[in-house]
C-alpha cells in the first residue's frame, strides 16, 4: 500500500488502484456525515478535487492522486459516512481509477515513511 | 495575534483527552475522545460537563438593586428592574443603529446585578458598561472564578448528589448553593435546549467540582463543537454568527426578550440604543427573520451559504448563519436569515453549496424541543 501527503492510502488491485483516506485523516476530520464521489467515467488529473468529505467540524476535499478514469465508487460510504471513521482502510473506500501507469505509485510513500509524517 | 489565554481547569481537559484549540482569545476544548457526535449525543441522553470558563463574568453594584437595574435599563431593552429577586433573564446590549452589541443573562442577586457575557465581546462590552452607567455603579469583572454548565435530562440527579437543593430550583433561578466544599453561584439555565445548570465556582476550587461531577458516570466532558451542534439544533443563538452589530433583534426573532413595559405604551418604554427601530419593528415590521431550514440532502449547509428563491438565476434572499449536522436530528440543520417575505414556514429554497443549488425548507424552530424544568 501506498500513501500520499493528502492523507490517501493507494492500494494496487488488477490494473485498477483503489484509493481512500487513511485512519489519521478520519480521526482528524472528526465524525464524517457527508460524502460526495465523482461518477464513474469521469477522466481526473492529479490533482483535481473529486471528493467532499463532511465532518461535524468541516469540509474538506480529496484530490485525484494520478491522472486517470474514475470506473467505480463507494456508494455504501454515500449511503453511510460513518464508515469511514469505522474502517477507514478497509471497507470505506473511496473509489477505484483506472490509470496509464502503474509505475507512477513508486513516488508515494511506503508505510514506514507515511508514519514518519504523521508521527 | 496577542498570547493565547488559559484557563482554570486547562490541565484537567489536557489530562481527559481534550484537543484544544484557540477560541476567542482563549485556549479550549474543542472535543474529547468521544467526539463531537457522541459528546452531543451524550449530553441529550445523560449530562455533560461543559467548561465556560472564557465567558465574561460581572457584577454591578450601586445603591441597591433598584439603582443598578434602572441604570442598566438605558443598555438594553430587558425589564430588568423588575425581575425578581434570584431570577435570571436573557437579554442584549443594542447599539443605535438597533443591532446588537452581544447577548448576555442578567440574575438579580439581591444587593447587586450579576451579568454574563461573550468571550469575545468582553472588553467592548465592559467598555460599553463603563461608559454608558452612571458614577454611582460599580463595574467588577470576575476573574477569579471558573464557569461551568452541567447539561442533560440527568443533570438534576447528578448534582442533587452534592447538594440537593438544586432539584428546588426552576428553569431560571439562581442560588448561592454550597458544591464540592466551595460556595457557588448556580443558575438553571444553558445553551443546549436540555435542562442543566450553569455553576459559577472559584476557580482553586473548579477542578474538585469538575473531579466530583465527572467521577459520576452519567456525566462526560463535552467539548466546543458539541456545544455549538447542540445549541444549533436547540434553535439558540451565536453571537458573531446569528447575531451582530447589523442584526436586530426583531430579525433575529428575539423579541420575547423584550417585556411589556419596555415596549411601545409600557411605563418604561424605550430609553435604550436603537429603540426607534426595535420598537417599530416589533409590529411585523422588522425587513429580514431568522428561520430554520432543513437541507432536503445530506449535505450540511454551513455558515455563509448564500439563499434563493429558485434552482437557477436570481439574486439571493438571504444567507445560513449557523449551519452543520444535527445529531440528533440525524440530519444537516441550519438557521439563516432571509427576507420577510421568504421567512414563511413551509417555503422551499435553494442553497448554494460548492456551486450547485441544493433544496433547503424554511422549518420551525428549534429542531430538537426543549426540555427546561419551569
Amino acid at each position: 500500500m501506498k500513501f500520499t501527503e493528502d492523507h490517501e492510502w493507494l492500494r494496487i488491485e488488477g490494473d485498477l488502484v483503489v484509493v481512500g483516506i487513511t485512519e489519521h485523516a478520519s480521526t482528524q476530520l472528526g465524525d464524517v456525515v457527508f460524502v460526495e464521489l465523482p461518477e464513474v467515467g469521469t477522466m481526473v488529473a492529479a490533482g483535481d478535487e473529486i471528493v467532499v468529505i463532511e465532518s461535524v467540524k468541516a469540509a474538506s476535499d480529496i484530490a485525484a492522486p494520478l491522472d486517470g478514469e474514475i470506473v467505480e465508487i463507494n456508494e455504501a460510504i454515500v449511503d453511510e459516512p460513518s464508515k469511514v471513521n469505522a474502517d477507514p482502510l478497509g471497507e470505506a473506500w473511496f473509489f477505484k481509477m483506472k490509470v496509464d501507469d502503474l509505475s507512477l505509485l513508486d513516488q508515494f510513500m511506503d508505510e514506514d515513511e507515511y508514519k514518519d509524517l504523521v508521527d | 495575534m496577542s498570547e493565547l489565554l488559559h484557563l482554570p481547569l486547562e490541565a484537567l481537559h489536557v489530562e481527559l483527552g481534550a484537543k484544544m484549540v484557540p477560541f476567542a482569545g482563549y485556549s479550549m476544548p474543542v472535543q474529547y475522545g468521544l467526539g463531537v457526535m457522541k459528546e452531543h449525543l451524550h449530553t441529550r441522553a445523560a449530562a455533560g460537563l461543559f467548561d465556560v470558563s472564557h465567558m465574561g463574568q460581572v457584577i454591578l453594584r450601586g445603591a441597591d438593586y433598584q439603582a443598578v437595574a434602572q441604570a442598566f435599563e438605558a443598555l438594553v431593552p430587558v425589564d430588568v428592574a423588575g425581575l425578581g429577586l434570584n431570577r435570571q433573564r436573557y437579554g442584549y446590549f443594542t447599539n443605535q443603529a438597533g443591532g446588537i452589541e452581544d447577548d448576555l443573562m442578567l440574575a438579580n442577586r439581591g444587593d447587586h446585578l450579576f451579568v454574563v457575557i461573550n468571550a469575545a465581546c468582553k472588553d467592548a462590552d465592559i467598555a460599553l458598561m463603563r461608559a454608558g452607567l452612571p458614577a454611582g455603579v460599580t463595574l467588577e469583572v470576575i476573574e477569579d472564578r471558573a464557569l461551568l454548565a452541567l447539561q442533560g435530562p440527568l443533570a438534576e440527579d447528578v448534582l442533587a448528589g452534592l447538594n440537593p437543593a438544586v432539584r428546588a430550583m426552576r428553569f431560571m433561578d439562581v442560588a448561592d448553593l454550597d458544591l464540592a466544599g466551595a460556595t457557588c453561584w448556580v443558575s438553571r439555565s444553558g445553551y443546549t435546549g436540555e435542562d442543566g445548570y450553569e455553576i459559577s465556582v472559584p476557580a482553586d476550587a473548579a477542578e474538585d467540582l469538575a473531579r466530583a461531577l465527572l467521577s459520576d458516570e452519567r456525566v462526560e466532558a463535552i467539548g466546543l463543537g458539541a456545544r455549538d451542534s447542540l445549541r444549533l439544533e436547540a434553535g439558540l443563538c451565536l453571537y458573531g454568527h446569528d447575531i451582530d452589530a447589523h442584526t436586530s433583534p426583531i430579525e433575529a426573532g428575539l423579541g420575547w426578550a423584550i417585556q411589556k413595559v419596555r415596549r411601545t405604551g409600557g411605563a418604561r418604554a424605550g430609553g435604550f440604543p436603537g429603540a426607534a427601530r426595535i420598537l417599530s419593528e416589533l409590529d411585523g415590521k422588522a425587513p429580514r427573520a431568522r428561520v430554520g431550514l432543513l437541507p432536503e440532502g445530506r449535505a450540511p449547509m454551513r455558515e455563509g451559504v448564500e439563499l434563493f428563491t429558485t434552482a437557477e438565476g436570481g439574486h439571493p434572499i438571504g444567507r445560513v448563519t449557523s449551519g452543520g449536522f444535527g445529531p440528533t436530528v440525524g440530519a444537516p440543520v441550519a438557521m439563516g436569515l432571509v427576507a420577510r417575505d421568504h421567512a414563511t414556514v413551509g417555503t422551499q429554497l435553494y442553497g448554494e453549496v460548492r456551486g450547485k443549488r441544493l433544496p433547503v425548507t424554511v422549518v420551525t424552530l428549534p429542531f430538537t424541543p426543549a426540555n427546561f424544568k419551569r
